[in-house]
């Protein structure tokens, strides 16, 4: 049927079309250009529900262009990258109210979400990515798209931080370029298959596979900020704080996850990636992530970076799951890759309100936020315990497949990575939590905008952490429905690897 | 009459002539020189569109100017990389033209010395024009004398467009540029005579059928590859292009970076490919050490220049490596490695006369153009910045564009045939390209609000067709099948 060759082009149309007519608007079309903006964002989100739809009932999805003789662009709709995309077109819709609230009255409005579009535009690309080509080819878009983003309050530091966002990113994306060229070269094009089709090769071109992994998991691991490549992540934090929601969250760091998962079970599989020993070196890697992020986060005073180094260990669970290589523990990675998201752009989106709110910026001044803002405070409690991975919460259940993978693949020290990680999680929110509850207020607040009456401050700055706040915990609390994403998961793996 | 003028082959001739043509014309209406310029610019445009159309259509198309057959007579020869060559000027010129219109108008109406600008553009038409028709001229001549001919005809109406912009600098650099094109002219000529010496024939299909190995040849092979590389400006012949570049009107920069270099480094390769067998690897390992060097010698020029123009011309000097390194390549058939380096070359010529015509924009509007003082470009001048933003994302290689699909060919082709150290090159060029493109980028897009800044002063014609340019570039990332189809018609 012709409208399914369409839905695609559509769903990417629907946030670029909008993004390029908002490039072209003037300054002071504010309400012409937030209209777009939530035209474009729920429009995407109901083509994509469409698709989800009909993934459900087996259709196939997919667009071809000829890039050049034997090379295609493909965009193609598998599960997995409808997990990817749902999860990127719901958080945009949110992390768009937010941010037309957060740069309300500020310069270089159209400017800012022309960016934010096509980043968004580029990151439904890397998720329908069918082959490798494609996922370079919007992955290296992406290192584009952002960087604006990332500068765009123009400051000194800012532009010092986009200029090591860009070394790194393009450096990334260089490798990864020639990792594609050279595994072209070797089997032709690779379209993302479950299980992979290099197993043929394993005898013949073993150490040339071994070093085209290195190659594109390097590539892909900068934007994955797995150490040590994570360097421009807490630099990076200078961005207005949509844009670290974004980054985070939504579009960078996990495009770079993504790109870790694609790459292991879909380019190499995990029975050739294991044949060829690449998966424990990653699980290292993962690991030592995991605990340098966390000790990393626990050193910080400054909110902003204390999440975002959060971020470098968290995001670094979907790396560890795969890695570990069972079933199981594959479903708690991925299904990080959504409960990562949700509670860590509720805690961004709380970051930015305190520190518009109130002008606080470091966790030392934030005794008593919570009588201060109380619907924040509350929402961010809820993503900061589903972070340290407390049942019922979203992180636990990532937290729990995890665990039953590794034990299952006989892994049995990572239970004891996994608890240290927990309890190093605890011991950097929980503090937080207790100050902005439980102690005195000291100061007056740096520069409080003095908002009170039933919200605390915009109500579009509220709303959205509210809801990915309660997201978050639903997604934990009914994990075993057939709407959770750790069911749409299930369905992923079982089809692979049948559970 | 009109079935003469349609037969096939005829077409051969308007890319050639109707520039020439149009020379003249606007040269008489020395008044209301724009008019005749723009019309013919848009039907020499057209003509080599249906030449193209003609190609893919009917095959290789020859023509024996006056009916005059080899050794005597002229003729033209369009096979898929001149049609190629010829089409990528059209695009390019057209789009060139068309700023040039707004460009003198708006000089005309902002400066003061407004004689100064009306003699300028006197000028500049006929000169332009006559370029065009010499270079289309180049790219479908058949035999070797003609090149030369047509080759001086480039050399020299690119020296007058050099000097038009009557400062100093671009005088002294003028200057140097006419020395060393008559230089290499001279050089070429003499090995044309060697040539003509051995085998007693013009044309290069003829006598590259009949290539053997002598004194004489190697001579005429040596000579002929001097001078085409010194007008190539390939590293170290490089020195007289920046200030050449840098210093000329804005039209005539991007003239000269898109598409002057690339007619003399056309003849280069054509020749090359032919005496390949003579040369083997030894000859291909120089061109590509010295197209090495250029790459990472132009880009860390470019990086420090503090004029915009400037950094825009060192890359051309980097980029121009691109076009020698291919030579080791060729090992593995002719076929994909001319592909890669005319995919790289109609890439290079829109993505680049974009960013010069964009960089002439803001010297333009801002009466200067140091690369530190160029925040608040994007508020003025918006789209002038996304074209520079978007030539520079083709340089670089990034997707989508024109440069992205060359790199991956260049690269492929590099790692299939174990070229490690080529691989390495082009990585570290493209890491290079990046850093000197973003130092400018991150000004030209600078998101600090400036205030205060007067008027745009620029038609809206010069913004509109650099970032015409600018998309053509990035059109060149999604419809690779299509040029190549048009470069493989060969025979």
């Amino acid at each position: 049927m012709i409208w399914q060759n369409w839905l695609l082009i559509m769903i990417m149309l629907s946030s670029l079309v909008p993004g390029l007519i908002i490039f072209s608007l003037g300054e002071s079309r504010h309400g012409l250009r937030t209209s777009l903006n939530l035209f474009g964002a729920i429009t995407k989100m109901v083509l994509v529900l469409v698709m989800i739809l009909g993934i459900h009932q087996g259709h196939s999805f997919a667009v071809h262009l000829a890039l050049l003789p034997g090379l295609e662009l493909v965009l193609r709709a598998d599960p997995l990258s409808a997990l990817f995309v749902t999860l990127s077109s719901i958080l945009w819709l949110f992390t768009t109210i937010y941010a037309i609230a957060y740069l309300e009255d500020s310069p270089n409005r159209s400017h800012f979400f022309g960016y934010f579009s096509l980043c968004v535009t580029v990151t439904i690309g890397i998720a329908l990515a069918g082959n490798l080509l494609t996922f370079l080819f919007f992955f290296e878009m992406l290192t584009l798209s952002t960087y604006p983003l990332v500068v765009h309050r123009g400051t000194a530091e800012a532009m010092a931080a986009g200029r090591v966002y860009l070394i790194y990113t393009l450096s990334g994306g260089l490798l990864l370029f020639l990792g594609v060229v050279w595994l072209h070269n070797l089997v032709g094009p690779v379209d993302f298959c479950m299980g992979g089709q290099l197993a043929p090769l394993v005898e013949s071109h073993g150490k040339t596979l071994f070093m085209i992994y290195y190659l594109l998991i390097a590539g892909v691991g900068v934007k994955a900020a797995l150490v040590p490549l994570h360097g421009w992540l807490p630099r990076a934090m200078v961005a207005p704080a949509p844009v670290s929601a974004l980054l985070h969250a939504v579009a960078v760091v996990k495009a770079g996850a993504f790109g870790i998962i694609r790459i292991v079970l879909d380019v190499y599989g995990l029975d050739t990636a294991g044949e060829l020993g690449l998966l424990f070196p990653l699980m290292l890697l993962a690991t030592v992530t995991i605990i340098y992020g966390s000790i990393y986060a626990l050193r910080q005073d400054n909110l902003k970076h204390r999440l975002a180094f959060s971020t470098v260990s968290q995001v670094s669970y979907i790396a560890l799951g795969i890695s570990i290589g069972n079933p199981l523990a594959i479903m708690g990675g991925m299904v990080h890759l959504v409960h990562q998201g949700l509670m860590k752009i509720t805690l961004f989106f709380c970051a930015g309100n305190i520190a518009e709110t109130l002008g606080v910026h470091d966790i030392s001044r934030m005794n008593g936020v919570g009588r201060r803002l109380p619907l924040t405070m509350a929402a961010f409690t809820l993503a900061a315990i589903g972070m340290i991975g407390l049942p019922p919460m979203a992180g636990f259940v990532s937290k729990w497949y995890l665990g039953l993978g590794a034990l299952a693949q006989g892994q049995g020290w990572l239970i004891g990575i996994l608890v240290l990680s927990s309890l190093l999680n605890a011991a950097y929110f929980l503090p937080i939590l207790y100050g902005a509850w439980f102690k005195e207020q000291e100061a007056e607040w740096p520069d409080d905008s003095g908002m009170t009456g039933p919200l605390e401050c915009h109500w579009m700055l509220v709303v959205p952490p509210i809801i990915t706040a309660v997201i978050s915990l639903l997604v934990g609390l009914l994990a075993n429905s057939n709407l959770s994403p750790l069911a749409w998961v299930r369905f992923i793996v079982s089809a692979g690897y049948g559970l | 009459m009109m079935g003469l003028l349609l037969k096939n082959d005829c077409w051969l001739i308007w890319p050639f002539v109707l520039p020439l043509f149009g020379a003249l014309l606007s040269f008489l209406f020395k008044q209301r020189p724009r008019l005749p310029g723009l019309i013919v610019a848009l039907l020499t445009t057209l003509s080599s569109g249906v030449l193209a159309w003609k190609l893919v259509r009917h095959g290789v198309g020859r023509y024996d100017l006056g009916g005059w057959q080899p050794p005597l007579g002229i003729s033209l020869r369009g096979d898929g990389p001149a049609v190629l060559m010829v089409l990528m000027t059209a695009v390019t010129g057209l789009a060139i033209s068309i700023y040039a219109g707004g460009y003198f108008r708006s000089r005309i109406a902002k400066v003061e010395d407004e004689r100064r600008h009306i003699i300028q553009e006197r000028f500049f038409w006929p000169l332009w024009l006559l370029l065009w028709g010499a270079l289309n001229g180049l790219f479908l001549s058949a035999d070797i004398f003609n090149m030369y001919i047509t080759l001086e005809l480039v050399a020299l109406s690119s020296v007058g467009l050099t000097v038009l912009s009557g400062k100093p600098a671009s005088q002294v650099a003028g200057m140097r540029y006419l020395l060393v094109s008559i230089l290499g002219s001279l050089s070429f000529l003499l090995g044309v005579g060697f040539l003509y010496k051995a085998f007693g024939s013009l044309d290069l299909a003829t006598i590259q059928a009949a290539l053997s190995f002598s004194p004489p040849v190697a001579m005429a092979m040596a000579l002929i590859s001097v001078g085409l590389l010194l007008k190539s400006a390939l590293f170290p012949f490089h020195f007289w292009l920046p200030p050449a570049h840098a210093n000329a009107l804005a039209p005539v920069s991007a003239i000269l970076s898109g598409l002057v270099v690339k007619g003399s480094w056309y003849l280069f390769f054509r020749f090359w490919l032919g005496f390949l067998p003579l040369i083997g690897d030894g000859g291909n390992a120089v061109m590509a050490a010295l197209g090495g060097a250029a790459i990472i010698w132009g880009a860390f020029q470019a990086f420090s220049q503090q004029r915009l123009k400037m950094l825009v011309a060192y890359s051309t000097v980097a980029q121009i490596g691109y076009l020698f390194i291919i030579f080791p390549l060729t090992g593995a058939g002719a076929g994909p490695a001319a592909s890669a380096v005319f995919y790289f070359a109609i890439s290079h010529s829109c993505a680049k006369a974009a960013m010069f015509l964009a960089a002439g924009t803001i010297f333009l509007q801002m009466g200067h153009d140091r690369i530190r003082d160029l925040a608040g470009v994007r508020q003025l001048l918006p789209i002038t910045s996304f074209a520079f933003a978007l030539g520079g994302l083709s340089l670089m290689g990034l997707p989508p564009s024109g440069g992205f699909i060359a790199k991956y060919m260049y690269l492929s082709m590099a790692v299939s045939q174990d070229r490690w150290w080529l691989v390495l090159l082009i990585v570290i060029g493209s890491g290079l390209t990046a850093a000197y493109i973003f130092r400018a980028v991150s000004h030209i897009l600078s998101p600090k609000m400036v205030h205060g800044q007067g008027q745009v002063v620029v038609a809206p014609c010069m913004e509109w067709s650099a970032l015409a340019l600018a998309l053509v570039a990035i059109l060149l990332g999604f419809i690779a099948p299509l040029p190549l189809a048009l470069l493989g018609v060969t025979g």
